[in-house]
């Protein structure tokens, strides 16, 4: 069985920072990645970054992923698998892959699963029609492979994910019809939302959908207006006809390989489902498991970014590996993280950090 | 449904190929996801659910979800949002779970 001292799954925005921040504190370090292209979601943000000028505010985030990749190959004691899927994490520290077809086990010391999230599903009849689509899925379709999703599209999400897409959208050509959110307010940042509503497209709050139709794929799709109670109010629907449907509704953490090594789980609401608990190093109830970025709870790029510098030397730290810089580096994540979940913005998730932390 | 011009993003495309979808021959470029081949030639359906038959398409796009799972090349259960296109590629729709052969 290979043997390696720190074991990275995952190859976006946490695991890249992750092994940047082991392997400079000199541990040797395996990435893994299931995609062929490294930098998980941050390949499709055309956008520039919020935050400080640390996590790269400014950047856009398909440009982060290159600094992060450059960084990867000035150091000889990272490996990089792409093409890579970790199949298990077992209670034992074995991890299995399939890499390229070909099954292998490995022994790491310390495994850091920076997993990440999917997109979540909502409930209404015929939702599992083609055309309805993740925002994300369509950010892939439009932004890594240049293929517009359809011709009108109703956006279902006013977070910050549902209005980069929405804008996104416009900037390749196609008309976003209207941009609904169930709840009273907008999620995501006003400075987005403004740009889209100068475009012309109308956000409708307390709005959701009522049910999608069409023979084979999306032709239309009523909506409805909720009330103070979030129940439709009878006679307040509206049927658009669109071709395209983002559902933009939240995230859900990765974390099946979390439950399979044993881990202590905890389902967080604010975190947008089970997640595992951890130490503030990002250490879970198991010693040598780390976690970094979306899968211990879904927040932002930017704060992946930094928990994955932490989880890395951290972990690093834990078989006798201190970066040179331990003490300053350590102190400034933390602060860097402490600023990205300051204010009104980050409530839910210093809420959720104080159910999870052990 | 290319995309010819964009603000930001400069697409790199691979040698442009032909591959068959359910018969169909059907061109697209080599290393985009055969998801992406598919949804710009106007493919949206591609499979139906085995109990109820319901249209599929994909859900997520990044190897997630397995909505989008074809047969490829005789194997069967591939998320084709994630696989890359090759020239000559063979696509079914499946018909129920897959088999193995």
């Amino acid at each position: 069985m290979k043997h390696v001292e720190v074991f990275v799954v995952g190859g976006g925005p946490a695991g890249l920072c992750a092994a940047i921040s082991a392997a400079e504190s000199g541990a040797d370090v395996i990435v893994a990645e299931r995609s062929s292209i490294l930098g998980g979601q941050l390949i499709k943000q055309t956008h520039m970054f919020f935050g400080s000028e640390k996590q790269y505010a400014g950047t856009r985030g398909i440009d982060i992923t290159d600094i992060l990749i450059d960084k990867l190959n000035e150091m000889d004691n990272v490996k990089i698998l792409k093409d890579t899927t970790v199949l298990s994490v077992y209670e034992d520290g074995v991890i299995s892959i399939e890499e390229n077809g070909v099954y292998k086990k490995i022994k790491p010391e310390r495994i850091i699963i920076a997993t990440g999230a999917s997109e979540k599903s909502l409930a209404f009849p015929n939702n599992d029609m083609p055309g309805i689509y993740g925002a994300g899925a369509v950010q892939t379709l439009m932004n890594i492979h240049g293929v517009r999703p359809g011709h009108n599209v109703l956006m279902v999400g006013a977070g910050n994910i549902g209005l980069i897409v929405s804008y996104q959208l416009m900037q390749a050509g196609v008309n976003v019809k209207a941009i609904l959110d169930a709840s009273p307010t907008i999620g995501g940042y006003l400075v987005h939302a403004s740009k889209i509503r100068r475009m012309g497209v109308p956000i409708l709050t307390r709005h959701t959908v009522k049910r999608a139709d069409g023979t084979d794929s999306l032709e239309k799709a009523t909506i409805v207006e909720l009330d103070e109670k979030w129940q439709e109010i009878p006679g307040s629907e509206q049927e658009l006809d669109v071709d395209v449907m983002c559902v933009s509704i939240g995230l859900s953490p990765l974390s099946e390989l979390l439950f399979q090594s044993g881990c202590e789980m905890a389902y967080i609401r604010e975190f947008g489902g089970y997640v595992p608990l951890r130490s503030i190093n990002l250490k879970t109830s198991q010693d040598h498991i780390y976690i970094a970025g979306d899968v211990g709870g879904i927040e932002e790029a930017s704060s992946a970014m930094v928990e994955g510098h932490i989880a890395g030397l951290a972990v690093a730290k834990s078989i006798n590996k201190v970066h040179e810089n331990y003490d300053l580096l350590y102190k400034d994540y933390h602060e860097q993280l402490a600023s990205l979940r300051a204010g009104h913005a980050g409530d839910h998730i210093r809420s959720g950090l104080e159910k999870a932390t052990i | 449904m290319r995309i010819q011009e964009h603000p930001v993003l400069d697409f790199k495309k691979g040698k442009e190929v032909e591959f068959t979808c359910n018969d169909k021959t059907i061109m697209g470029y080599e290393g985009e996801t055969i998801a992406a081949a598919l949804h710009a030639s106007g493919v949206k359906v591609l499979s139906h659910s085995s109990e109820n038959h319901r249209p599929r398409g994909f859900y997520c796009a990044i190897g997630n979800c397995s909505s989008c799972l074809m047969e490829v090349d005789g194997m069967p259960n591939v998320r084709i949002c994630t696989e890359p296109l090759k020239a000559g590629m063979v696509v079914l729709s499946q018909s129920g779970k897959g088999e193995i052969r």
